[in-house]
Formats: structure tokens, C-alpha cells, sequence
């Protein structure tokens, strides 16, 4: 990324953002209050919530369950609609910063083709569990936030243990152990000094779509591909219980097709008490990936499908890991012409964003007392998202700081632009060093985290030992 | 504000529950603040089969251990047990002893700040406890690591990054 492409990205928000942002922030309030008592307020909000999606195919039931609403009644209907209303403004701001976004870096994006028909209307699977989810979500959605406490977060234990055996809704009951397990951390909350007003409300809203029907597929269209996947960088999601370890990088086809922007996750449940390069070992059983993130090399994959989402669904048994490829180089040569996959309409949301881009040809500057770090980009400056270090890498905010040039993925939260470093290049101790979130995949490098490792013991093994003596008793 | 000048209110991916910090769970492999109390299970130091269930109440400290079979712990003469103890001072190195004490509502006054501390401090009795609930709880907790990997994306990750431990 150059400082005037940077200049574009950042020039105020898109037009139309800012309002439909503060829609969604009305809604937002109704849930921190419960939306059984609308004040007059909240019934406003959720008025001109309607009026913005009027003349679209939700107007109808959108402005119905408002009315609905603002007359006391709290059903599953009308949750259904503001939830997707909702999304729905979220996807056009997402379009209108994903549109800012591939202008700047001047980068093409195929175009999202619909599916020629629906997908075959069978019955959900068990849908006495999504009822028990959508019970739950009906019963956060009267009572609000802020009156959330132990008895209502540990009603949803039941329904949560029986998602978590649906391999089918393994996408709704992450979302929900992730959700239900802030809400237990904050409980009672009432006595929380500030609110994730619009975390709670994503996860929310979230999670009403997705127990309509299960989860629905991460791309309708799916192909297999074959050719060489070189990694820009791997970007780590977790929570108490999951964890996804997410490669960006450039697919080249074989047989000559132009290169695409692709990504591939391997995901593994866990518990809270596994952290740091642990992680890794809970993905163990993708040894060919994990391997070349460690020792940086290029993969030959056979016959992968590929979603029209532009992810590739791994399976490790048909790749091998190939010659050594340095990612800021497959950045510096291929990206700019790589064709970004587009995304698909039910999971356009602005926390969905996350390009990869390379920057270099900066000044860093450290502020805050070294919690926050800024790059300055031809006078233009980018703040580095510093939360989204992984515990699981080596990167830190000081070799953020000390760093020439930076592969990472453009992220947009709370209304601007943020780098998430994926990669730095650096000078340490007066030598060059590149260090990547992937470097520790086999196992960490770095002799004192290995020491502090030992010492913490191995948790993996020591709760695998304990559910293999007291499970099945 | 934050640095960047952007309201943590406004943002989807929000920090809300800093990640636990590493600990060595060969004594206490599982422990929580949950249903109004510190609880957890400690393994026995003498019988690999056996477990006990600890708990403190947040509030009236009220405490107890017994078996996972509730069996009572010989351990408890009219104060916390070694299990407690040792409850308690993982849980300081897990969650943080603020955030302990915090739930709880123990007073750590000035300087206190380790989970040795922790027990001291307690005011509560010996009160019966089921240790089934929390039992269970521990084994719905270790059959996590029995959830077949998925290689499907996962979009809703998106809202929750990994993040550098707190502290």
C-alpha cells in the first residue's frame, strides 16, 4: 500500500456510512434496554430503522415487526426481521468500504455471480435445537443487556452441549459458546461500567439469522482446484473454546488461469485454559499446512474445493509442501494483480474485511506508553491494530515498531482503517530479521518461550489424560 | 477513546474477556467463575483416579470440597482444605487475582495481590455443596477436546481474534 493509496482509504467514511451506522446504533440501544419496554427513544430508532429499508424486500416485514414492537410484543418474527434488517445495513456499509477499498489499491475483484436457484428447501436439521437457540436469543432480546444475569446465560448450557454434537451447526454453536461465555465473564451486568453495545448486538443478530435454517453453506458454488498456494500470512480467531488458524495467500491454477486471492482454515474446539503455542498442537493433524507456515514454503494442492466465497476447504492429504517461498516476496510480486474473491451477501459485514496488503516505506512511531503504534505513510498515518498479536506467534508490538515493512491484513472497526500485522520485516539487533504469526506452527523457536513451555507443562496432554480416565467411566 | 480514537462501544471486535494466562493444570486441571462461585476440580496428589470438587460462594465465602462421588474431604477441619487452597491460588494465575477477588467480593485492601493471598482473606464456613453440577460441568469441559476439526470456514471467527494475553 502507497501513502496516496492510503490517502484514498482514509479520506473520510463512504458516503451513507455514518448514517446507516447510527440505524444500527438505535437498535443497538433498544437491545442494551431490553426490547419488551421501548422507550419513546428506542421506538424512534427502530422507526427510522424501517424507514431505511422500506423500499427494500424487507420493508414489509421490518416495518411490520416495529409496529409489532412498539405494541409490546416480542416474538421470534419480528426478532427475524430487525436482525435482518439490521444485516442487512451492515452489508451496504460493508460494500461501500470494501468498494473504497479495492479503489485505492486499484484491486479487482471477480463479481458475486447468485446461484441459478435457490438450494433445495430441506427441512433444517434439528430443529428442535435452533428453537432452543432462538428461545434463548428471545429472552436476551426482552430482558437487554443490562439485565443479564447467571440464571439467563446458564439457560443456554443445555442447548449449547446438544449444538456443539450437531456437526451441522458447528458455525451457530461457536458463535454461541463465544457469546454466552462474555455474557457469564460480565454477569451480573448490570454492574459493567461500559458495554460492547455493538459487539453484543453483532453476535446477536448473528446468531438470530443463522437459527432460522442452520448454518448455511460458506459458499454455495464449490470447484475443485489444483496449482501452488504461496501464504501471504496466517491470521489466528479464538475464543474460550475454538480456535482457526486463517491462511491468506495467492492460488496460481494450474494449467495457467490468472492467480487469485484465496483463503484456508483448519479450525479445532478447545478450552479456556489452552493458550500461546499450544494452539498450534491442537491443529495438529494438518501437518502438511502447519509445515509450511513454519518453514515458509509454497504447497501444491490437488483437486481442493474451492467456494465461491473464495476459500479453499482444506484437506491435508492432498497437498505437499514445495520449494521455499518468502511471502513478502509472493506480496511484492503477485498480490497487486491477484483477483480478490467476492464475498458472499449473507456474510457481508465490515468485521468481515481483511485484506491483505503490504506496507513498507514507513515511519513507525510508538505512543501511549508503547500501546499503540502508528505508521506513517508519506504524511498519511495508519494505526497497527496491536490486540491482534496472537499469543500463539513471536510478533510483538516492539518488532511492530522496529519494523521497515509489513504484510497484514487491512481491517476496518469502530469507524476507521487499521492495519493487523501478519508479517513484519525488522532490524534487531542490528540484523535483518523477518518474523511471521506462523513461525511457531511446528512448535515455538524462540529458546525462552520453549523454556516457559516446559514449565508450564504440557495442557493438552494433561486434559487428554483426564478425559480418557474420566470420560468414559 | 481509544488511542486511535475509536469507541471500544462501536467496535464489533471488542475485547470483552481478557484470554486466561497459562498455568500448570496438573494439580487443578479445571477451574471457573461461574453460578456464583469459584469452583473447580482438583486432582488427588495420591489416587490418579480420584478428583475433588472445590468451591467458594462469591459473597458469604461459603466453602467446601468433597469426591466427585460426594464423599467429604478429610481435608476440612473447620477451615479450607489443601484443595481449596490450591483452587484458589490457580485460579489467581488463571484469571488474575483482581478478577478473582473482584467476583468474589473479597476485599484485597493494598498490596495483596497473589492467589496465596486469597484464602486469608475468606470469612466464609464450611456449607454442603452437590458436586455433580460442577462435576459435569468439568466433563462437558474436557469433551471439547473430543469435537472433530472442521477445515469448513468459519465466518463468525471474524468477531473473535486471537488477542495478546492480558498483562
Amino acid at each position: 500500500m502507497l501513502g496516496v493509496q492510503l490517502a484514498d482509504l482514509a479520506d473520510g467514511a463512504p458516503p451513507g456510512v455514518e448514517g446507516a451506522l447510527e440505524l444500527v446504533a438505535g437498535l443497538d440501544d433498544g437491545l442494551v434496554h431490553g426490547l419488551a419496554r421501548l422507550g419513546e427513544g428506542h421506538a424512534r430508532a427502530l422507526a427510522a430503522l424501517a424507514d431505511a429499508v422500506a423500499a427494500t424486500p424487507l420493508g414489509e416485514p421490518v416495518g411490520d415487526a416495529v409496529e409489532k414492537l412498539a405494541a409490546g410484543s416480542v416474538a421470534d418474527a419480528q426478532l427475524t426481521a430487525l436482525a435482518g434488517g439490521r444485516a442487512a445495513l451492515l452489508g451496504a456499509v460493508h460494500d461501500a468500504l470494501v468498494g473504497r477499498l479495492d479503489a485505492a489499491l486499484a484491486r479487482s475483484r471477480a463479481p458475486w455471480e447468485q446461484p441459478p436457484a435457490p438450494p433445495a428447501a430441506t427441512p433444517p436439521p434439528a430443529d428442535n435445537l435452533l428453537g432452543g437457540c432462538r428461545s434463548w436469543l428471545r429472552e436476551l432480546a426482552i430482558t437487554g443487556w443490562r439485565g443479564v444475569g447467571h440464571e439467563l446465560v446458564s439457560a443456554s448450557a443445555q442447548t449449547l452441549a446438544a449444538l456443539l454434537a450437531e456437526p451441522g451447526l458447528r458455525r451457530l454453536a461457536v458463535l454461541l459458546d463465544g457469546l454466552s461465555a462474555e455474557l457469564r465473564a460480565s454477569c451480573p451486568v448490570a454492574t459493567m461500567r461500559r458495554l460492547p453495545v455493538r459487539r453484543w448486538a453483532d453476535l446477536w443478530a448473528r446468531a438470530v439469522l443463522l437459527s432460522q435454517a442452520g448454518d448455511w453453506p460458506a459458499g454455495p458454488g464449490r470447484r475443485p482446484v489444483s496449482g501452488r498456494l504461496l501464504a501471504l500470512g496466517v491470521d489466528v480467531h479464538e475464543h474460550g473454546t475454538v480456535v482457526q488458524a486463517q491462511v491468506h495467500g495467492v492460488l496460481e491454477p494450474a494449467g495457467g488461469a490468472p492467480a487469485r486471492l484465496v483463503r484456508t482454515s483448519v479450525a479445532a474446539a478447545k478450552v479456556e485454559t489452552i493458550v500461546g503455542p499450544a494452539l498450534w498442537r491442537l491443529l495438529g493433524r494438518h501437518p502438511v499446512l502447519l509445515g509450511a507456515l513454519a518453514e515458509r514454503r509454497s504447497l501444491d494442492v490437488t483437486d481442493l474445493p474451492l467456494l465461491d466465497s473464495g476459500d479453499l476447504v482444506w484437506r491435508d492429504d492432498q497437498a505437499r509442501a514445495a520449494e521455499p517461498a518468502d511471502p513478502f516476496a509472493t506480496a511484492r510480486v503477485r498480490l497487486a494483480a491477484a483477483l480478490a474473491p467476492p464475498v458472499p451477501p449473507l456474510d457481508r459485514h465490515p468485521v468481515r474485511i481483511a485484506e491483505p496488503v503490504l506496507v513498507e516505506g514507513y515511519s513507525a512511531a510508538i505512543s501511549d506508553g508503547g500501546a499503540a503504534v502508528t505508521l506513517d505513510l508519506g504524511g498519511n498515518a495508519l494505526a497497527v491494530d496491536l490486540d491482534r498479536l496472537p499469543t500463539c506467534g513471536p510478533l510483538t508490538p516492539g518488532l511492530v515498531a522496529a519494523s521497515s515493512a509489513c504484510l497484514g491484513l487491512a481491517r476496518w472497526d469502530g469507524g476507521g482503517w487499521r492495519l493487523q500485522p501478519l508479517a513484519v520485516q525488522a532490524t534487531a539487533r542490528r540484523r535483518p530479521v523477518a518474523v511471521h504469526n506462523g513461525d511457531w506452527a511446528l512448535g515455538p523457536t524462540d529458546p525462552k518461550v520453549v523454556k516457559a513451555e516446559a514449565r508450564a507443562g504440557d495442557a493438552v496432554a494433561v486434559l487428554r489424560e483426564r478425559a480418557g480416565r474420566l470420560l468414559r467411566r | 477513546m481509544d488511542a486511535d480514537g475509536t469507541r471500544w462501544e462501536h467496535r464489533s471486535a471488542a475485547r470483552v474477556v481478557p484470554p486466561a494466562r497459562p498455568r500448570n493444570l496438573a494439580r487443578v486441571p479445571f477451574v471457573e467463575l461461574a453460578d456464583g462461585r469459584l469452583q473447580g476440580v482438583v486432582s488427588s496428589g495420591s489416587d490418579i483416579r480420584r478428583v475433588y470438587v472445590s468451591s467458594i460462594t462469591a459473597g458469604t465465602h461459603a466453602y467446601h470440597c468433597s469426591t466427585n462421588n460426594n464423599r467429604p474431604c478429610g481435608g476440612l477441619r473447620g477451615s479450607p482444605c489443601g484443595h481449596l487452597q490450591a483452587l484458589a491460588a490457580e485460579a489467581a494465575v488463571q484469571y488474575g487475582a483482581d478478577r478473582v477477588a473482584r467476583y468474589l467480593q473479597i476485599d484485597l485492601g493494598d498490596g495483596a495481590s497473589s492467589g496465596a493471598d486469597l484464602p486469608g482473606r475468606l470469612h466464609g464456613r464450611h456449607e454442603p455443596a452437590p458436586a455433580a453440577l460442577v462435576f459435569s460441568r468439568f466433563l462437558r469441559h474436557l469433551a471439547y477436546l473430543e469435537l472433530p476439526d472442521t477445515t469448513e470456514p468459519i465466518a463468525e471467527l471474524h468477531w473473535f481474534p486471537a488477542t495478546g494475553a492480558a498483562g
